[in-house]
């Protein structure tokens, strides 16, 4: 006789009057297997914690949100938004399915070059960029996207002094009905800081204006606020068109789709309560048509969506390390993925799912990463069944923004896998070593003497 | 390690503790461990049966025991 899988004994008191959780509402079904392939495995191989990408929900994601545009507008344009996630791998998937690069920095900017994409097709965002950098830019017929007064001037000055010609837009920021409003970047709608921008620009012969660019915000709830910005841009193109008879290209409406996580706190579950991609197509493209612009002269709409694309395919499985029980006698499990790895716990709500069978039964825990430190909170209160130490667990959706706002603290990062189209197992970033981290150090010749 | 006397536990797993009105919820293995305590057994009793039906190995199986009659007695289940 076989022996049955050992879940540590657990007692739970209910609560008269509150609705029990127990048995029934909380559901917390055991993913034993990642896109086909057995987290087990995995782990055996590349240890814990793992980051784990699947590339078919990428390309799957990035099919859906082509289909939803393309069927309501005629020239849509991709552009991977690096800061979500620019790991070369991931990017090279995007830039196969045909997205150009959006960069906010120098480094994101050769980073885009080095992933083999053309200069012309990168988009240069944000509110930091140098004269070099602007140099490189213009030189490359890049798109510079002018977010304040200072960089216009720094720009043109560039051009005119190495005798060479900008692509430019500007970054428009407006009021979307929103709350709290975005104006911290690009230059305003409403007050007419935007359309001076334009003027100069137009009466610039060293820029060539391109397009007109907004981010509203991140994880947008609201179809409204994009058919809004949509419909202020579109409003701005017309009167570009109306006074200097010119025609920009295109219309970049930035990223800010919700993925469907669910933010901290929420009552309702991000996959209930999240726009699908046709809903906020509808809503962009429909402010589009509406508007003045001609139908021959529609520019081509850019989209800079992040998390909304890779949120989905992205996982961090890892190991529980110990339980505890803490003073209130309430229930903590202690694993070995900690804020450090899962930077969006401060966030969402993450999904988290044993590897293992369970019985089904959830205790309310708190599960705390291994950082010694107070913050490190993965889930603050959560119903979960009663793993072990060693027991395995999934962390779902955690593509966006972890691999890039990871931090290196107290320990080394672990290893990143994709799995392929064929449930091919890829490693795409090797688990750093104290070597990796202490090569840029360097020690003043009077502390490298040995300690007596 | 005695379970006070008048602590009900009903085939699906529910404790109810008529002294306070309480009740509870166990796991399968809750409801094992809670049976053979109710039953008299003691600890290194119910380890050695644990052990032979479950894949666990002993250290572990014991620490969890121990964590799960600590929270008998913390939710005042167990005699003094
Ligand atoms: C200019 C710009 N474009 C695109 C994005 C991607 O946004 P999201 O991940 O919300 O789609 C960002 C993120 O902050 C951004 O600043």
């Amino acid at each position: 006789m076989s022996k049955q899988v050992f879940e540590r004994p657990t007692i739970t008191k209910l609560s008269p009057g509150v609705p029990s959780k127990h048995g029934v509402g909380t559901v917390i079904a055991p993913m034993p297997m990642i896109d086909g392939v057995k987290v087990d495995d995995l782990m055996d191989t590349y240890g814990s914690p793992l980051y784990v990408f699947s590339e078919r929900t990428i390309r799957r994601t990035m099919e859906d949100v082509k289909r939803a545009f393309s069927v309501r507008y005629p020239k849509v344009q991709m552009a991977w938004s690096y800061k979500t996630n620019y790991l070369d791998s991931i990017c090279r998937i995007f830039h196969q399915e045909g997205s150009w690069a959006e960069v906010v920095s120098g480094f994101e900017y050769d980073k885009a070059i080095r992933n083999g994409v053309k200069g012309e097709n990168i988009i240069f965002n944000g509110p930091a960029k140098s004269a070099e950098e602007l140099e490189k830019a213009a030189k490359n017929g890049s798109f510079i996207h002018i977010d304040h007064f200072d960089e216009l001037f720094m720009l043109s000055d560039v051009c005119q002094r190495k005798d060479i010609e900008a692509r430019v837009s500007i970054r428009v920021n407006m009021d979307v009905g929103i709350y709290p409003k975005w104006d911290r970047f690009g230059l305003n709608y409403e007050n007419g800081e935007a359309w001076d921008a334009l003027n100069r620009i137009m009466l610039n012969p060293k820029l060539k204006l391109m397009g007109l660019h907004t981010h509203i915000g991140t994880y947008m709830m609201s179809t409204d606020a994009y058919r809004i910005a949509a419909a202020k841009l579109a409003a701005l193109a017309d009167e570009v068109a109306k006074k200097f008879d010119y025609y920009i290209s295109y219309i970049d409406m930035g990223g800010g789709f919700a993925s469907k996580n669910t933010l901290r706190g929420a009552y309702l579950s991000g996959e209930d309560t999240t726009p699908s991609f046709d809903e906020y197509a509808e809503a962009i493209t429909s402010a589009i048509i509406d508007s003045q612009i001609k139908p021959d002269k529609l520019p081509t709409l850019i989209l800079e969506t992040g998390r909304a694309l890779i949120d989905n395919a992205g996982y961090i499985s890892g190991t529980v390390l110990a339980n505890k029980r803490l003073s209130d006698s309430r229930r903590a499990t202690i694993v070995d993925v900690g804020v450090n790895l899962l930077f969006t716990a401060f966030w969402y709500d993450h999904k988290i799912h044993p590897v293992g069978n369970h019985s089904g039964l959830v205790e309310e825990t708190t599960i705390y990463g291994p950082l010694c430190m107070n913050i490190d909170v993965l889930r603050p209160s959560l119903m979960f069944p009663a793993l072990k130490r060693g027991d395995r667990f999934v962390v779902t959706r955690t593509g966006a923004y972890n691999n890039t706002q990871w931090l290196q603290f107290i320990t080394t990062r672990p290893n990143v896998v994709l799995i392929g189209m064929n449930r091919d197992i890829h490693q795409i970033r090797k688990a750093e070593t104290l070597e990796y981290i202490t090569v840029n150090e360097i020690i003043p010749e009077y502390l490298s003497k040995k300690l007596k | 390690m005695p379970i006070k006397a008048n602590i009900a536990l009903s085939e699906n797993g529910f404790v109810f503790n008529p002294s306070t009105g309480d009740s509870y919820t166990l796991n399968n293995t809750g409801k094992e461990a809670l049976a053979f305590i109710k039953e008299g057994k003691d600890i290194s009793q119910i380890t050695s049966i644990m052990l032979e039906r479950y894949d666990v190995d002993r250290i572990t199986l014991e620490r969890y025991l121990a964590d799960f009659v600590n929270d008998l007695r913390i939710n005042n289940l167990m005699e003094e």
